[in-house]
């Protein structure tokens, strides 16, 4: 016996969740399908969550929602191979209600938004895989899955299975994603007791702290890495190009073993007990990377995509905020009395241009280009700096003025005159 | 058929710590699941539906988050749900819990009698395997523990056939319905339910008795106040301080690696030298 219901929502992760949760609170009979044991075991996200988003979506979330602390201060780091230089910014500012970014586990907090999912009315089931969609001609009408009877019809379907579609891509809807489009990020999730991690970084029960790393612990393929307090743990991890990881051959743990060993690193990881080891892809194709999304009876959101933010590290907000315009999209349609059809659905990408995730992706359009182009910023900048920090501080005899000299001397030498104009030129580019 | 399978739902124990300060388990954020054993405890019910027809009814004691526990079941292929919940519960021993539970197995017969119940071997957070002969004691039924298979089942004489695992072999055994059985883990495969089973378990509407439902008046017969089990203390086991150590062998004939390790030895036990030295004598 084939159900059938209004919309169809592939994945429970931010995208997914927000648009079952509009969905069925925009009183459509919604179904959910999600592949992981529980919504977020399969979710590896490290991970910051922005408030405005969410906030847009259920403005009381602060009462229930699992989080772990909010963030205070902000670390940009750019580390050659024994050092970093770099900027803290810690203000007050940040110790106001209502906080503005938290630190959460994943599959804590995807429970729970699922949890208000459910109880607005959307039907979910877990341990279930969407193995195609469904069409009649170009219309997508249900979705077949990997149990037994697993057909199951509706008008619309979300796509929100999150990086690597295979659904749209089986459906013929975009091509395969391009490894120089995607990054390989690996984490672990370390166990420290609550007040050992408080005092390492100077923080009160509460409070938080990130670390963003740039530099030589990419080993000079285009990537970051990045430390997250938790409440009773820290979640660090690191990410390059899949194309990059492919070209050069490191592994991905193998790096992320080289930045815990880092001389800055290690003490404020040292002594805690590794809980959790994950790997994900991230979208980092930016704006030139987003294929249609949206057609006859189907609409795609989140990292699915390809929303994501890669400079600003924003992904779940991205994610969150697409789900729930291509649900308010099929909301608002269904109220009218108007068919999913493709021309109907181009509403949703007038909504997205509309919103910050367009303007965001659309202003950094380049950078992606930019940075497989000019490896130099992972790594000569990162010894030139840490080599000019050093020169500078350094009380040796020798006088200010040679010193600078020096120093310009070596940026010269590294990147020759007109290079380091071009540089300059190139990453105002990327982020203009 | 009737089976009543009765369930409870644990922290993941692999995931779990001891507080490396205060020597408390730490149970935030650790999963739950259902106690593993006690999936080939239903598994067995529901291949019993599947050869003689009849219903499947599971039944857990605990907190109203032990739900999640029984939808999973329910997407299974079980038929009905039950939740046993009541504040006045917690804490309860093994002993109290086998009261609580034979209390709602009469009520379960009020409504439809019981061929037989299923229990896992034992959980994995108490590791007790008491229960089970708790209920089995308390409602007089016959007890099959560690049963590795279910041979036959005779409706109609009322006669059940298992082998049991056994110190030292199995034991095929018979006796008459009803009759109590504890599961033996590895013995099935938890099926893989239909879509259907997910619709209807994600949609069911499960029931949840308190203690007066099941017909426990006195709350001091429950819970801590009734239960003469203490736990004095709860420690993790000291880590050995003494790490095996690894010797380099490169590069060394036999004869030398073998001097090498027997003077490491001697040094670290020289009684052990001593005792060697006298008998070779
Ligand atoms: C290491 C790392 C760190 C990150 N850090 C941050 C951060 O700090 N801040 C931030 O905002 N973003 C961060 N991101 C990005 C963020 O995790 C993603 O942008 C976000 O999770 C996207 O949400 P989504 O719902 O689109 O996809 P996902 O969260 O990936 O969810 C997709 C869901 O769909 C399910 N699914 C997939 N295919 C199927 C199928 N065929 N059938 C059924 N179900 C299916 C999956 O199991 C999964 O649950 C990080 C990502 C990584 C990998």
């Amino acid at each position: 016996m084939a159900e059938k219901f209004d919309v169809i929502v592939v994945g429970a992760g931010m995208a997914g969740n927000a648009a079952a949760y509009t969905l069925a609170k925009g009183g459509l009979n919604v179904l959910q399908i999600e592949r992981g044991e529980t919504p977020g075991s399969k979710n590896v996200q490290g991970a910051i969550l922005y408030a405005d988003a969410i906030e847009k979506i259920i403005p009381d979330f602060r009462d229930e929602a699992p989080l772990e602390r909010h963030l205070i201060e902000q670390r940009v780091w750019v580390l050659d191979d024994s050092s970093y230089i770099g900027t803290h910014y810690r203000s007050e500012a940040f110790n106001q209600e209502p906080y503005n970014r938290y630190t959460i586990i994943r599959a804590h907090f995807d429970q729970w938004f699922n949890k208000k999912a459910r109880e607005a009315g959307a039907l979910t089931i877990c341990e279930t895989t969407v193995s195609e969609l469904l069409l009649d001609g170009k219309k997508v009408i249900g979705v077949r899955t990997d149990r037994k009877g697993g057909e199951i019809y509706a008008d619309a379907v979300i796509l929100a299975d999150g990086v690597n579609s295979r659904l749209a891509v089986k459906a013929g809807f975009h091509a395969e994603i391009q490894p120089r489009d995607v990054a390989l990020a690996v984490k672990e999730i370390h166990f420290l007791p609550q007040e050992t991690i408080e005092a390492r970084f100077n923080i009160g029960e509460e409070e938080g702290v990130v670390i963003e790393m740039a530099g030589k612990i990419s080993a000079g393929m285009m990537g970051t890495g990045f430390l997250y307090t938790n409440k009773e743990s820290i979640t660090l991890g690191v990410g390059c190009m899949l194309s990059d990881f492919k070209q050069q051959k490191v592994t991905p743990y193998a790096l992320l073993d080289r930045m815990k060993s880092h001389p800055s690193i290690a003490p404020l990881i040292a002594g805690s007990e590794m809980k959790e080891y994950a790997a994900h892809l991230i979208p980092e194709g930016g704006y030139n990377a987003i294929p249609q999304v949206w057609g006859d009876g189907w609409l795609i959101a989140g990292d699915a995509g390809q929303f994501v933010n890669g400079i600003h590290r924003e992904g779940s907000n991205l994610a969150m905020t697409t789900g729930m315009l291509a649900a308010q999209t099929l909301v608002e349609l269904k109220q009218a009395g108007k068919p999913f059809t493709a021309g109907n659905l181009a509403k949703y990408k007038r909504k997205l241009d509309d919103s910050f995730v367009m303007k965001d992706l659309k202003k950094y359009r380049r950078m992606p280009d930019i940075f497989h182009k000019n490896k130099q910023f992972f790594t000569t900048y990162p010894e030139l700096l840490s080599k000019a920090a050093q020169t500078l501080i350094r009380v040796d005899g020798v006088d200010k003025k040679t010193k600078e000299k020096s120093i310009k001397q070596s940026f010269v030498a590294a990147r020759s005159r007109l290079g380091l104009i071009g540089d300059a030129f190139r990453f105002w580019r990327a982020v203009e | 058929m009737h089976s009543v399978v009765c369930i409870k739902q644990v922290p993941d124990s692999a995931q779990i710590r001891v507080h490396p300060v205060t020597n408390t388990i730490m149970r935030q954020g650790v999963p739950a699941i259902i106690n593993p054993y006690d999936l080939f405890a239903l598994e067995e019910a529901l291949r019993l539906k599947d050869r003689f027809g009849g219903t499947v009814t599971v039944v857990t004691m605990g907190p109203p988050m032990a739900e999640a526990a029984l939808r999973k079941c329910l997407s299974y292929g079980a038929d009905d749900a039950i939740l046993v919940s009541d504040r006045s519960f917690a804490g309860s021993d093994t002993l109290v819990t086998s009261y609580a539970l034979t209390a709602t197995l009469r009520k379960i017969m009020e409504s439809m009698p019981v061929d037989l119940i299923f229990t896992g071997k034992q959980t994995i957070d108490g590791d007790t395997a008491q229960v089970g002969p708790g209920i089995a004691k308390r409602l007089d039924y016959q007890l099959l523990t560690y049963v590795s298979k279910i041979v036959d089942v005779d409706l109609e004489h009322r006669e059940i056939r298992v082998e049991r695992r056994a110190e030292g072999g199995v034991q095929l055994l018979k006796t008459t319905l009803p009759c109590l059985i504890t599961m033996l883990e590895g013995t099935n495969e938890m099926r893989f339910g239909d879509l259907d089973d997910l619709f209807r378990a994600a949609r069911y509407e499960l029931k949840v008795w308190d203690r007066t439902v099941i017909g426990i008046e006195d709350p001091e017969t429950v819970g801590v106040k009734g239960s003469p089990t203490v736990v004095s203390k709860v420690f993790a086991p000291r880590p050995r301080s003494q790490r095996a150590e690894i010797i380099d062998l490169q590069d060394d004939s036999p004869k030398n690696l073998a001097s090498t390790l027997l003077a490491r030895m001697f040094t670290q036990h020289p009684k052990l030298e001593r005792e060697i030295a006298k008998r070779a004598r």
